[in-house]
């Protein structure tokens, strides 16, 4: 392109990756790469791993190194010189379904103890150190070390207890995570169960409960303070205080509060005749309900951990729509009262179409915050009287019942899930939102 | 419905219609007014209060609608009218309870009595006062009508946002001051005894530094929190700026993928983080704390800078590069020293995460002496230790991050707005 016209050349000159350009990607690899780097070891490779221990067979006492243990017999004395007598080693496997590669033996033997005959695979070292390469334990297999040992005079002497040096054994076991053994039986497990299903529907009415109830009341909080009073600021801070207080501190409040012996809100239904007899709100699943004569099951345990999910998060959503509220023009609300619009009038033609897209947007993302949540439901019920969701399965499965692979097994349908949603909430997300 | 359409009379704009609907509204504060003082009271004294709401309904009707019959205008709160309706509540609440509004007599708690009355009749009074304020008797409208409306409903958004948010921040203070058989003696009473002296309520919290090791715990967390901080930053103001300013391939997958990682939940890294960390040695350790906090708050970092350097006048910086900076000077004198209200905000939150954490401090630490004060509240948590330590704890974890909020508020809430899409 060298005919070109000067100002041709000048954007060609942009468009071609030069030295410059060069340099600003190395530039920029060189401050992306410690974040990427991170990210990948903490957050991508478990993810990957997360996949990978749903398709083994773990559990997790296995996470535990077997090993073989070492116990320590004296038999018989040594009065004078020349006595013999018996050291031995009681020597296990504690794990009974997995090898112990390349065992050894490290013990140090008094002064003046001569063994007598030793065993082919140990050997005494001028310092007195006796080592045995013993080689392979099958699972659960046990051994006996039997070393005859003589007395010297220089033992007479100085006695002291063979069993005073500690046994020290060491050996190799293959890491369960490495190995390549597979199995469906997790997903089995996980999913094969019938409260799977009652799992799954727990989820979702949380996770849509949680999220309106968030939204609802962030709504009325956000147009209880788009007007100017007295103490305001204040007041905004104080409706923070839900999220901003440590998960364990709001939710131990909750259970305390609510609690059926020592709660002050159990007493005070209780005292204001609302209910006869205190409630244990976070530990009966189902309650009837009496209306007109009908009998309603009402789910109480997870109506009440959606509550307090509400409760929690309605200052994250509060916070968002006022602050869209506010960027909304004035002159559209001066117009409206020019045309002499009623307070609902403005509130529902011009309030909530120009709030419709910021509730959409945040419904999606406390969707999938809500789906996330783990937190909340194990510490205000364990995920016990029908609240276990999907995250609390996880835990349940692999650290309640010790079965990582199992659990591994329900984070990977949390993950497959969650993605569904987050495609669902980019391809949804207008633009200007911009969050 | 459009707004341009004349305001339309319906039959709550008659005298009797609007009668009516102050009624209502009236019998409603009644109810709401009655139960609020009743339980209020309850909880601060500990005696047995309970509201006849009948009478308080009752009452609030009255009132509503002597006020509405005045057909006065803008009734004022000192203006001697409005001695109409206060005398018309207390009459009502007075006479329709036989004396006993909450139930309790005269001679049982005379001050209480007193006291729980008198509040009752002054805040329906003012409650209804309030709420009336647009109704003009025989000259009603729909615009009045709605007005109304909205300042009853404003009036109950406020004592309902108060209530969720006092009420549990009132019962978290108050039991962590009792003892656990005064608690089970009296669950309502919620204020705490000096008898034995002015330190005695704050026995719970003496115990857990003394015994508990709460001190330890604090300390901890404060070191984890900081050096989350001080790590996220060091990462994500290069990454962020370079993802927002400067060109090179993958650019557009990087700013995109930020937002899909810091979805991921942390439950669903916990097993293979938890089995990791315990074949490296790093379960019980402070320092697999600090690996997994800062690469958590990461995303969250890096998403909120790179939209707040987008904001930075790119001019500003073409300027510094025209006089001959390196871009990493530009950044140091130039970027950075504008983003400082960012990265405050982006510490807060950060601070705030790492701080209130709990799940990956519950699965990694088993020493008590590596706790973080999450991990030492739940440790609080069994039947051995009495409830007013649990509820201290949770306060004593509390109080530093409601500190920090209120020292720097304005960061907080910019935090929470710009990285909030998390929680």
């Amino acid at each position: 392109m060298t005919h070109a016209s000067p100002s041709m050349r000048d954007t060609a000159v942009v468009h071609r990756p030069g030295r410059l350009s060069r340099r600003e990607s190395r530039l920029a690899f060189g401050m992306t790469l410690p974040s990427i780097l991170i990210v990948m070891a903490i957050v991508l490779f478990p993810l990957l791993t997360t996949f990978w221990i749903s398709a083994k067979p773990i559990e997790l006492a296995d996470l535990r190194a077997p090993e073989v243990r070492a116990r320590e017999q004296v038999k018989g004395e040594a009065v004078t010189a020349d006595d013999v007598f018996l050291l031995r080693y009681k020597l296990r496997n504690s794990s009974r379904d997995k090898p112990v590669l390349d065992v050894r033996l490290e013990d140090s033997l008094p002064a003046g103890l001569v063994p007598l005959e030793l065993d082919p695979r140990c050997e005494l070292a001028a310092d007195r150190s006796l080592r045995c390469a013993l080689g392979e334990f099958e699972p659960g297999q046990s051994e006996t070390l039997n070393i005859d040992v003589r007395a010297e005079q220089a033992f007479i002497d100085n006695p002291e207890s063979a069993k005073h040096s500690e046994v020290v054994m060491t050996g190799r076991s293959l890491n369960p995570l490495l190995t390549l053994d597979f199995t469906r039986e997790n997903f089995i497990k996980a999913f094969g169960v019938r409260e799977f299903g009652t799992v799954l529907w727990v989820t979702f009415v949380y996770t849509i409960g949680g999220t309106a109830g968030a939204l609802v009341l962030g709504l009325f909080a956000a147009l209880l303070l788009n007007q100017t009073f007295r103490g305001r600021a204040v007041f905004r801070g104080f409706l923070l205080f839900p999220f901003v207080a440590p998960v364990i501190a709001a939710a131990f409040t909750w259970v305390v509060m609510l609690d059926p012996f020592s709660g002050s809100l159990n007493t005070l239904l209780v005292q204001m005749g609302a209910v006869e007899a205190p409630i244990n709100f976070f530990g009966v699943r189902t309650i009837q309900i009496q209306i007109f004569g009908l009998s309603i099951p009402f789910p109480l345990a997870l109506s009440m951990v959606i509550a307090f999910e509400a409760w929690r998060y309605f200052p994250l959503s509060f916070l968002f729509i006022l602050a869209r509220m506010q960027s909304i023009p004035q002159d559209m609300y001066e117009a409206a009262d020019m045309d002499g619009a009623s307070p609902f009038q403005k509130f529902w033609a011009l309030s909530l179409p120009q709030l419709a897209g910021i509730m959409a947007v945040l419904f999606l993302l406390r969707f999938i915050w809500t789906f996330n949540k783990f937190d909340d439901i194990f510490l205000l019920t364990g995920g016990n009287a029908g609240t276990r969701t999907l995250t609390v399965q996880v835990y349940e499965q692999a650290f309640a019942l010790n079965n990582l692979g199992a659990g591994a097994a329900v984070a990977v349908l949390v993950f497959v899930l969650l993605a569904l949603f987050a495609l669902v909430y980019f391809r949804a997300m207008p633009e200007e939102e911009g969050l | 419905m459009t707004a341009t359409r004349a305001p339309r009379a319906s039959m709550f704009d008659r005298p009797a219609g609007t009668l009516a609907l102050a009624g209502v509204n009236g019998l409603l504060w009644g109810l709401v007014v009655s139960i609020l003082i009743g339980a209020g009271l309850a909880l601060v004294t500990g005696l047995a209060l309970r509201p006849q709401l009948g009478t308080f309904a009752l009452a609030g009707l009255a009132g509503a609608a002597v006020h509405a019959g005045l057909r006065a205008d803008a009734l004022g709160w000192r203006s001697p009218q409005s001695l109409a309706p206060l005398a018309a509540i207390l009459l009502v609440s007075l006479v329709l309870s036989g004396l006993q509004p909450f139930n309790l007599g005269i001679g049982e708690a005379p001050l209480a009595w007193l006291a729980s009355l008198l509040i009752t009749v002054l805040a329906l009074h003012w409650v209804i006062l309030a709420s009336q304020h647009p109704i003009r008797f025989g000259r009603m409208n729909r615009f009045r009508r709605e007005q109304a409306l909205m300042l009853s409903l404003r009036a109950f958004g406020f004592v309902f946002f108060g209530v969720i948010v006092v009420l549990p921040l009132y019962v978290l203070v108050m039991t962590s001051l009792k003892t656990q058989q005064a608690l089970l003696a009296n669950p309502l009473d919620l204020w705490p005894d000096f008898d034995q002296g002015l330190m005695t309520p704050l026995r719970s919290y003496i115990e857990l530094f003394r015994d508990f090791d709460f001190g330890r715990y604090m300390w901890n967390s404060a070191l984890i929190s900081v050096a989350t901080v001080v790590i996220t930053l060091l990462f994500a103001v290069p990454g962020s700026y370079a993802v927002s300013r400067l060109s090179f391939p993958g650019r557009l997958t990087m700013s995109r993928s930020i937002l899909m990682i810091y979805l991921v939940p942390a439950i669903v890294l916990v097993i293979p983080l938890y089995a990791i960390f315990a074949k490296l040695g790093l379960r019980d350790n402070l320092w697999g704390l600090l690996v997994v906090y800062p690469a958590t708050t990461l995303p969250v970092a890096l998403y909120m800078l790179q939209g707040y350097f987008r904001g930075v006048p790119r001019e500003l910086e073409e300027a510094g590069l025209m006089d001959g900076c390196s871009r990493l000077r530009v950044i140091w004198s130039i970027t950075l020293p504008l983003s400082v209200p960012a990265l405050a905000s982006v510490s807060l939150y950060v601070f705030m995460i790492a701080w209130n954490e709990f799940l990956f401090a519950f699965m990694f630490l088993d020493d008590p002496k590596m706790f973080t004060l999450s991990r030492g509240v739940v440790s609080l948590d069994s039947s051995e230790v009495p409830r007013q330590h649990l509820m201290a704890g949770a306060v004593v974890s509390t109080v530093p991050i409601v500190i920090i909020f209120l020292w720097a508020e304005r960061f907080m809430v910019q935090g929470l707005t710009s990285g909030g899409v998390k929680g």
